[in-house]
């Protein structure tokens, strides 16, 4: 893979080589492609989809409609219907908390989660606990960031309904072993709902092989449009599940007491759709599968390693997670002894280099390593092995600017 | 100033040596102020006589920002009447928010008149304004 010519995809990257773009994590660069994909959308054939009955609504349903299926490809889907566009990761998880959750959690019953998860896998778990009276069971990681078997065994158990989990942890970018943890879980008779936010963009997804009930994730960390995320559900389960949101386009018939619904997936999108969002994700998607997971991973750990690397070489730098680069994932996390993570983040804007710092929507997991906030570099295919040597150059610099 | 220069000539001398942030005991006044995005969290504490603080110390952790302001802050409140002291923080947010700009007229903020560029830093502002916005708080 050539990363000189990747770049000059991203006008963003092409047209400011001074800046060193590390909060991959956060989102990613859009590729051309991709914001073509959208314009293509408005300027071609645009009008609302799913409604109109002449062409241009045709058309635009078409597209939204093939952005279902290359979305279900990437991820192993059976069918594209299992695929639900929403705004985001986030409501993605809120969706399944506030319908299945709300059906199938009672007084007593147990929701597991982990420590390592982001505020989006927490607190709709954690409200929906203290409204049903059930409690919430948190798994902690070993000392590398993983949910061993020890623990998931222990605390997912004939009690647990659900168990939430993050695939790729925001902070330690340590994969959990999700389909073992899901083989056990169904053995106890739960449900498993996946945050695959930060999995997704960097390593092939299977939801069948992972068995996971429902896996969500963001188009805009893949390098698709602000705004469109996705949640994969079973069929089977999706066809039992309650609707989330009501109203437009996810009906089937209405009366003035009486609705029926839709049929999975528009019973779960109700309202205009983000149909040029989608499509955006959608040539994101063939963008990534055109360069390949491969390659991907290939660049990544090469870029990893030789961060890692630099970075242990500074006695006042503290890396968390795993040791081996390789089980990164391209999200190094770390604090420098004596300097604020916020003040380093600062100095390192002042270089044109962008990470980022503070708690990563991820408060439990720093009351767990026992750190107020952390900086946290998160690297993509298409940064370089010189953007990583610049980067060593101003973190060494930060020392001396914070005095000492 | 640009940051590193206002780091290096301003905010870490009192960010790694401050001079106010310590243990008290005998205070009146104790109130903790927090940015929650940022974690800075700092407990600042005031011993007031016949309306005018007597003393000032902090405790806690933050950016450098955050904790050489907030030791600034101190330094420049010990002996002023609480209304004075309001005053000054009224003054230190309009430099803050960069709608007060003119020389004289922050000449009364001394030292911590030297943060004036955080302005133009929309990052940082309410890292500068953590220990002044606690002092507001505990004094009115």
């Amino acid at each position: 893979m050539d990363v000189s010519l990747i770049r000059k995809d991203f006008p963003i990257l092409r047209d400011h080589p001074e800046v060193i773009y590390f909060d991959n994590a956060a989102t990613a660069q859009r590729p051309a492609c991709v914001t073509e994909a959208v314009r293509a959308f408005y300027d071609e054939t645009n009008a609302n989809p799913l409604r109109g009955l002449y062409d241009w609504s045709i058309g635009a349903t078409a597209r939204y409609e093939a952005a279902r299926e290359v979305t279900a490809s990437l991820i192993g889907a059976s069918r594209p219907e299992e695929i639900i566009f929403t705004r985001n990761t986030t409501e993605s998880l809120n969706l399944v908390a506030r319908t299945q959750g709300m059906e199938r959690i009672g007084e007593g019953d147990e929701i597991v989660i982990s420590v390592t998860e982001h505020h989006s896998d927490i607190l709709p778990w954690q409200i929906l606990c203290k409204k049903k009276g059930a409690t919430l069971v948190w798994m902690e990681p070993d000392e590398e960031g993983y949910i061993t078997k020890e623990e998931y065994t222990s605390k997912i158990t004939k009690k647990t309904k659900i168990v939430a989990i993050g695939h790729v942890s925001n902070v330690l970018g340590v994969m959990q072993p999700v389909k073992e943890i899901a083989a056990h879980a169904h053995e106890c008779g739960a449900i498993v709902v996946v945050d695959g936010a930060q999995a997704v963009p960097h390593t092939e997804v299977d939801v069948k092989d992972l068995d996971a009930d429902f896996y969500a994730f963001s188009g805009h960390k893949l390098m698709g449009p602000f705004g469109i995320g996705v949640l994969y559900g079973k069929y089977a389960l999706l066809e039992e599940t309650e609707p989330f949101l009501t109203g437009g386009e996810m009906i089937e018939y209405v009366t003035r007491t009486e609705a029926t619904w839709a049929e999975i997936p528009h019973k779960f999108e109700a309202g205009t759709v983000n149909a040029a969002g989608a499509c955006g994700m959608a040539e994101a998607i063939r963008y990534l599968q055109g360069i390949g997971f491969e390659a991907v991973r290939t660049q990544e750990e090469t870029l990893t390693r030789r961060l890692m690397e630099g970075m242990r070489r500074l006695p006042y730098i503290r890396i968390y997670g795993a040791k081996d680069p390789a089980s990164h994932h391209g999200i190094v996390t770390f604090t420098m002894e004596g300097v604020h993570p916020h003040d380093i983040s600062s100095v390192l804007n002042e270089d044109k280099v962008c990470v980022r710092a503070g708690h990563h929507c991820a408060q439990p997991l720093m009351q767990f390593l026992k750190v107020g906030s952390t900086a946290r570099a998160s690297l993509y295919f298409y940064n370089t092995e010189d953007e990583v040597d610049r980067f060593l150059m101003h973190l060494e610099g930060v020392r001396k600017v914070m005095g000492f | 100033m640009d940051l590193k220069g206002l780091y290096r000539e301003i905010v870490n001398e009192h960010n790694l040596n401050p001079v106010h942030k310590k243990e008290m005991t005998d205070y009146d006044l104790e109130l903790r102020g927090v940015n929650p995005s940022c974690g800075d969290d700092i407990t600042l504490r005031l011993k007031v006589k016949d309306g005018v603080v007597a003393d000032a110390s902090f405790t806690g952790e933050g950016c450098a920002i955050s904790q050489a302001s907030c030791d600034m802050m101190c330094d420049q409140i010990i002996g002023l009447q609480t209304e004075e002291a309001l005053s000054r923080a009224e003054l230190f947010h309009g430099m803050i928010r960069g709608e007060v700009t003119d020389e004289d007229a922050l000449e009364p903020l001394d030292e911590a008149a030297s943060l004036q560029d955080i302005a133009h830093m929309p990052a940082r502002v309410k890292c500068a304004m953590l220990g002044w916005r606690t002092m507001k708080e505990l004094l009115t």
